[in-house]
Order: C-alpha cells, then structure tokens, then sequence
C-alpha cells in the first residue's frame, strides 16, 4: 500500500537523482565530445555538444606521438601495478597483527599507526627528507612511495575485518593442528577476506592512477612522467605538447591543441570509465569505510 | 573475563607464538617511520635557514625568524582566512547537500535506478583534480569554453566573454561548485549508512497515525540522524587548518590573479617552498599547520569521544 504522498515523494527523489546524475556525466561527455570536435570548429565556436564538425585529428595525433604517450601510459600501468600490489600487501599484513589484540604490544603498535592520521610533518619535512635523505628524486620509487603505499584509515579498516568477520573458530582449530601463524595467515584468513582486499585494492589502484602530487613534487624526469604528470604538464601551460612530440616550432603552431588536451585527457580517464561501474560497490564500501574514519 | 586471562597467560608463556606477528608488522613498521616518521626529524627546519648542502642538522639555527616573515606579509592572512573560511563554508552546504540528497536516494526502491544514480553521482569523486581541472576549463576556458560562448555570448548577448581565469570574484562559487560536484556522492553514502540502519517500524507507525512523509523526516529521520551529522561535522572541523591542495592548485590553474582567493596554507606551502625556493618561510607555514591542526584534531576527537565511542580516531 503506498500512499499518494509516499508516491509524489519518490517521484520527487528521481528527478532530483536524474538531475544530479546529469550534473555528474555531463561535464565527462562534453569532455568527450571536445576531443572529437574539428579544431577550428572548437576554436570558432568553442567547445559544444553539438559541434558543427566531429574529426579524429586529435587521436590522430596521440597515435602519431604514441611513443610519448605510451611511455607516460607504461609509467602510469607500472607504477600502478606495483603501488597496488605492494599497498594491498603491507595494508594486510599490518591490519593482521594489529587485529591480535593480546600480542604483547599491540597498543603500542597501533599507536604508532593511528598517530600518523593525527599529525603529519607536511610538505617541506616530507620532500627534504625523501629528496636529501633518500634520493629518490626522479626515480620511480618517487612515484610509488611516498604517502600512497599505506594509509592508517585502511589498516584500520583491515584489522577491523581481521578482528571481527573471520570467525574465531577458524584460529582456533589451526592451532589445534599446529599450523603455523604465517601458514594461518596466507592459507585460512587471506581467503576469507578477499572483499576487503579487493576493496583495499581498488582504493589504492585508483590513488595511484590518479596520482600527479608525487610526479609534481619530485619528478622532473619527462620520461617519467606518468599520464597525469603529462596532463599536469600541459596545464601548466608549458607548450608541453610541443616539447613532448618531437615535432618543431613551425608544427607546433597548426597543432590542434585545444581538442588534443581534451583527447589526452579522455585517454587518462579511459580506464576508470571502463572499470568503476564493474567494481561501483567495492568503490562505495572503500570510501565509506575511509569516511567513518575520517 | 576468561579470554583474557588466558590472553595474560599465553602472553608469558609463549614468545615463540607472537614472533612471526612482529615480523610481519616489520613491512609497514618501516614504510611508516620512512614516510611519516622520519620527516618530522625535519620540522626543525621552520627554526632554522636551510641549505641542502649543508643538510637538515647542519642548517644554521635562526630562531623565529622565519615565522617573523611570514607573519610580516599579507600572504599569511589572505591562506590562512581562504582555508578557514572556504571548509566552514563547505563543511554546512555538504552537510544540508548530504543529508537531503541520501534522504531523497532512500526514497527510491527500484534496484537498477539506485545502482545508476549512485554510480553516476559518486564518478566525479574519482577523478583526479588534473582532470576535474581539465573540465572545468573546458566550460570557462575564454574562448573555447562552453560558459563563454553559449551563455555569455549567446544567452546574455554579450560581445566578449568572461575572462573567467583573471576574474577572482568568481572562483569562490566555481571552487564552491566544483567541491560540492566532486564531493556530493561521498556525503549521500556518508549518511546513507546511518539512513539504512534506521528501524523501519518507526515510519510504519507514523504512517498508521497519518503521519506524511515530510513529518517523518522532520520527527524520525532528522532527529535520528542528528548524531551523525554533528560527529561528522565535528570530525571536518578537526580537519579545518587543512586544504585540498588539487583542488585549489589545479582548479584555477594555478593562475596568479587569482591567488587573493584561492591561496590556502597547503598552496602556499608549496608554492613557497618548492617554487620560489623559500623553504624557511614554507617550513614555517608547514609547521604552523601542522601543529594547529594535530590540535584541531585532537579536540575534535575529545569531544566526538564523549559523544559516541565509536567514531572517534583513536
């Protein structure tokens, strides 16, 4: 039985979702649309919905300069891979011990992770310390290490996991059988828990496909420039596009760029718009897992 | 009682047992102490001036010298007000935006029409702030953009558009509007947690004494909510001396005549210390944020603390 009013109220709430989901896509479809507008049409008219003339010049030129744009594309895929990898390994093993709250110093332990969240030394003891320090200027541990390879909200979020899903039976009748912690930890825990790990995953795969503090702050190497350093670099209004192909001054001047950044940009975002709807729930349970801390 | 004492026992008993978990804490002991720890070695160098030859600990001592010159300039002021001044502004709009928008998506019972507005309205969080900038531009870009040319020049009939990136009077909305746009699918499922976990026989006897819809949410919804949304709150304000640095570099791109009203703590560190190379003068903004934000957080935790337990921090 629903009532009028009920009924006027859901009508309400779907068209104000509509509207929103609107407001929300349509900054990415006229992006998209951008990078397929003829150059001079966009130039004369500015970029629209409805262009006057669609073209493929902007593609036309990434493949030309694929090798630039493969790089910055490799960098990303590798620094990816390996951030994530190694995030959802540390993040594991750390929330894991943290769970064992009679190991003789958990508190101390936790402690030191959760102090992380409340104070943090900023930007300029940070860079000194990874540049002076530890060299890692235009390196791609750059890319990887520093701030994103473990953050204290998701080892909380995994040791609460450890601590309270994982049924206690299963520690117990392991050590029952003797087996050892590290064999309870890969063989009976780690495959129970692969709805938090894919979650702890995805949270680190997209930090680091979207990353460009870390290539603004400490690479200046353009060979290891990862797709969003490239993005940034254009914005930065460096006449990147230029110094990045090897084309010359003259080329330079009929590049199509005003529709090539859009392009650039499309194939940076290419990834996510293909795999977030797929992964749309682990994304929320991630997110609200981080917000409920923080 | 009981797992506890015998906790205390294996505890004595059984160094052999716990040794493996020590190891296994080792991995992200050390990424810690490198990424988060060691750095504070450095704040220091807010006290002293810096040269990278003669590294952090052979630096020259100056004293307060370095505060005294950030605190001469306007600069200080004009970061510290935008940072402030924009997160309480945002900290009230995403709550009345969080709340009503979760409120409206409970409404809905189809499953396919929830999964496609959650998905849409959450995308732009994912974006990175080089891309958000990338949009934006392509709506306020001077020449090319979509405000300028259909609004501007079309609806309004004017001749010359906006020169959108050298007008600061209008960044607070679009800074505004892009951070609401960006965040608005993070604050519907903030509060849409607390919504589901609201017992449905509350609205069911409301709706037997006739009560409407608006009514419910006035005297069950709302006041049901009020916990959340005030430790929430609170938990932002604990964040208040912090910026979003993307947010407000990249956005504006990075444009100079804009700097009255997007200049916050964070970009100015950055603009001071790794642009302009004066690492003192940033070293001291840094620490200053630093400091006033571990107590700004703090705080926020004592006193989510007395509230409910379970949402603080630590």
């Amino acid at each position: 039985m629903v009532s009028k009013d009920q009924k006027r109220w859901r009508i309400v709430a779907h068209i104000v979702m509509i509207l929103l989901s609107a407001l929300a896509l349509l900054p990415f479809l006229l992006l998209i649309i951008a990078s397929f507008t003829d150059e001079t049409a966009a130039l004369l008219n500015g970029y629209s919905y409805f262009p006057e003339k669609w073209s493929v010049e902007a593609y036309g030129y990434i493949l030309e300069n694929s090798g630039t744009f493969f790089r910055a594309y490799g960098v990303t895929l590798i620094v990816t891979v390996v951030g994530t990898i190694v995030s959802v390994v540390l993040t594991a093993l750390t929330g894991y011990v943290l769970s064992k709250r009679n190991l003789p110093g958990v508190k101390v332990m936790n402690f030191i992770v959760i102090f992380t969240m409340l104070f943090n030394g900023g930007l300029i003891p940070t860079y000194v310390s990874y540049t002076n320090t530890f060299h890692i200027k235009d390196t791609l541990f750059a890319l990887i290490i520093p701030n994103l390879l473990m953050n204290a909200f998701m080892i909380v979020l995994v040791r609460n996991y450890f601590e309270h899903s994982i049924p206690k039976e299963i520690y117990e009748s392991a050590r029952i059988d003797g087996a050892n912690e590290l064999y309870i930890f890969i063989k009976l825990v780690l495959p129970l828990s692969v709805p938090i790990l894919a979650t702890v995953a995805l949270m680190a795969g997209i930090a680091y496909w979207n990353d460009w503090q870390n290539s603004l702050y400490y690479i200046s190497d353009k060979n290891l420039y990862s797709i969003q350093a490239v993005l940034n670099s254009i914005n930065e209004g460096v006449a990147a596009i230029a110094s990045l192909g090897n084309s010359s001054a003259g080329m330079a001047a009929d590049l199509p760029t005003e529709t090539i950044r859009m392009a650039i940009a499309v194939v940076g975002i290419l990834p996510i718009l293909l795999v977030y709807p797929f992964f749309q729930k682990y994304f929320a349970k991630g997110l609200m897992a981080g917000a409920v801390k923080g | 009682m009981r797992t506890q004492s015998k906790g205390k026992v294996k505890k004595k008993m059984n160094w052999k047992h716990w040794f493996p978990f020590y190891l296994m804490f080792l991995p992200g002991f050390i990424y810690l102490l490198v990424n988060n720890y060691i750095p504070l070695y450095g704040l220091q160098l807010a006290f002293k001036k810096f040269s990278y030859r003669k590294g952090i600990t052979g630096s020259e001592w100056i004293g307060f010298k370095n505060f005294k010159f950030l605190f001469a300039t306007d600069d200080a002021f004009v970061m510290v007000r935008n940072t402030i001044l924009y997160n309480v502004i945002w900290i009230l709009i995403g709550i009345v935006l969080g709340v009503s928008v979760a409120i409206l998506f409970n409404e809905i019972i189809n499953k396919t029409a929830k999964k496609f507005y959650q998905t849409a309205i959450l995308l732009p969080y994912l974006m990175s702030m080089v891309v958000v900038a990338y949009l934006v531009y392509a709506f306020f870009s001077p020449n090319t953009g979509l405000v300028n040319n259909w609004i501007v020049k079309g609806l309004m009939g004017k001749e010359d558009g906006i020169m959108w990136y050298m007008e600061s009077k209008y960044w607070p909305f679009i800074l505004t509007f892009v951070q609401q746009w960006k965040q608005i699918g993070f604050g519907m499922l903030l509060y849409l947690s607390s919504l589901v976990g609201i017992d449905t026989s509350y609205y069911e006897a409301a709706r037997l004494d006739g009560a409407s819809k608006w009514q419910q949410i006035r005297t069950i919804t709302l006041p049901l909510l009020k916990p959340t949304i005030i430790v929430l709150m609170i938990m932002n304000i604990g964040q208040i001396f912090r910026s979003d640095f993307g947010l407000f570099y990249q956005v504006p791109m990075n444009q100079g005549a804009l700097l009255g009203v997007t200049q916050t703590i964070d970009t100015d560190v950055y603009r001071a210390g790794l642009v302009n190379n004066n690492l003192g003068m940033s070293a001291a903004a840094s620490f200053v944020q630093s400091v006033v934000g571990f107590i700004f957080i703090v705080a926020a935790n004592t006193v989510v603390r007395k509230m409910d337990d379970d949402s603080t921090l630590f």
